[in-house]
């Protein structure tokens, strides 16, 4: 029947808005859980969200050693040529040349943080680091060289 | 007694004193324009920032709270901003028109203000068609609409201005025929009859069912009508940047966002007459406890608490609903809204001819 049909379409119709109501009035009336950060203000207690990615950086232990073998898998996992691998070659006690870093230039400005290097990488060198407060007056000081001055590959990392 | 009748009253007393009845008339009508105008502003301030409250409340979040106590400067904060900006008219546009379509707007906004009660016996002009005076009045919104649209040369506003225009032109007949509901039950178009009609109850309690669905109708016709959302695809910000008022900037963009928002309280206003009794508080039955003692609550209040809750309504749709398409917004109307309201018009006439109301 039609009419049947058209009273049901408009009492399901009536129904489904009172229900979307419903749900935003409960949020309406009960103002405590939010979701606002209010960013400035809890600087110190801010906790950011375990899959957030801010920059790329490269781990460091106490004895300023790293675990990046210089492979280059991340330098070609990059989409937009945001890391650059400059390798040079240690010369071993034995005498044998071992390829090795010799600075892993990071472009912060290039970067968009899709997390292909940290993947890529076969030695778990790199990770992702949660900072975001990245603003600097010059363009040069978001090009960053992650391996510490003086660091060298840990015991072991092949 | 500090009631808004009394003012009114003292203030013209004082005048036909001091001055003679021309220059009493003119006075009394330059203190109604400012007092509109001064109605206009507040309304604007107050009703941007509840709206922004709502809103963020609806959806967990804080609002604005950084300007002023518990930010509330922020829309004269914004106000402020937008005086200071360059009203800049496109080359390509019609001139005279993109400059007097805010003010269309802003004068339909005011017409419409005089024969809204505000509190008991303070009305601008109680003419014996008052609510016809308002629905033919609020029919040339559309017009400032399509003249900002029109002559903006420029593709978005035209769509905009458009899509309003089919929008107002069909919404209009289901917002006429639910306020017909209740001229029907009231026998009267002046306004003060109808308020004075719901004295032992409001029509919303006494006129039951159909009056219910009228109430519904009302709400969603005047919703559309102000191309508020879920119907504001004049506007529609994600489809077309800001719809008619696109090429607008500074007072000229505050104009229309104030009679926006104008518009909103005044159809609150209108709806809350015709089905919450406007000024009259709430009676049930005649002469008891419950009713003398809600006389003692002023009559402002009343009627402005009723059309906040009506505007706080409105603001729920906005931000529970999304957007319609152009083909649902029409097929609403003219498929759901309009056979209904007609059945409801011609159910609600026999009820008053059969007293089968309360």
């Amino acid at each position: 029947m039609f009419i049947v049909k058209y009273i049901k379409d408009v009492w399901g119709a009536i129904a489904s808005l009172a229900t979307g109501m419903k749900r935003t009035l409960y949020y309406f009336t009960h103002h405590k859980e939010i979701i606002t950060q209010e960013y400035p203000d809890n600087r110190d207690s801010l906790v950011m969200a375990e899959r957030f990615k801010g920059e790329v950086v490269m781990p460091h232990d106490e004895k300023n050693e790293h675990r990046c073998t210089g492979c280059t898998a991340c330098e070609l996992a990059c989409p937009n040529g945001t890391i650059k691998v400059i390798t040079k070659f240690d010369i071993s006690p034995e005498g044998k040349k071992k390829k090795a870093i010799d600075k892993l230039v990071y472009h912060l400005e290039l970067c968009t943080m899709c997390n292909l290097c940290v993947e890529a990488c076969p030695s778990d060198a790199i990770k992702m680091a949660q900072t975001f407060e990245h603003s600097v007056y010059d363009r040069k000081q978001l090009t960053k060289i992650l391996n510490h001055p003086g660091s060298k590959i840990m015991e072991g990392v092949e | 007694m500090w009631s808004l009748s009394h003012i009114a009253n003292e203030i013209h007393t004082w005048l036909s004193n001091t001055f003679n009845p021309t220059w009493t008339q003119i006075i009394e009508m330059v203190l109604a324009g400012v007092a509109v105008i001064g109605l206009f502003a507040a309304l604007g301030l107050v009703l941007v920032l509840m709206e922004r409250r709502v809103a963020a409340w609806i959806q967990i979040r804080l609002g604005p709270n950084r300007v002023g106590p518990f930010g509330l400067l922020q829309s004269m904060a914004d106000t402020l901003k937008l005086i200071v900006k360059e009203g800049l008219t496109p080359d390509g546009a019609d001139k005279v028109m993109f400059n007097v379509a805010p003010f269309i707007a802003m004068i339909v906004a005011m017409l419409l203000m005089a024969p809204i009660a505000f509190a008991k016996d303070f009305q601008l002009w109680d003419l014996n068609i008052g609510v016809l005076f308002v629905t033919a009045i609020s029919s040339i919104m559309v017009i400032s609409i399509l003249m900002a649209g029109w002559s903006s040369n420029n593709k978005y506003s035209l769509m905009g201005a458009m899509r309003s225009g089919a929008q107002i032109v069909s919404y209009e007949l289901s917002a006429g025929l639910s306020i017909m509901t209740i001229v029907v039950l009231t026998g009267s178009l002046q306004v003060s009859d109808i308020i004075h009609s719901q004295a032992n109850g409001w029509w919303i309690f006494k006129g039951h069912v159909p009056v219910w669905i009228a109430f519904i109708t009302f709400i969603i016709a005047v919703t559309a009508e102000t191309n508020r959302a879920p119907f504001d695809l004049a506007e529609a910000e994600s489809e077309l940047t800001a719809g008619f008022h696109t090429e607008y900037s500074g007072m000229k963009f505050a104009l229309f966002f104030l009679a926006e928002y104008i518009n909103v309280f005044i159809v609150c206003a209108i709806g809350a007459t015709l089905f919450l009794g406007g000024w009259m508080p709430l009676h049930f039955g005649s002469g008891n406890a419950f009713n003398h003692a809600m006389d003692y609550i002023p009559s402002s209040i009343w009627f402005f608490g009723k059309t906040f809750l009506l505007i706080f309504l409105i603001m729920w749709f906005r931000w529970t609903f999304p957007r319609l398409r152009i083909d649902q917004l029409l097929n609403l109307e003219w498929k759901y809204l309009l056979p209904i309201s007609m059945v409801n018009l011609l159910v609600t006439t026999a009820m008053a001819i059969l007293g089968w109301h309360f």
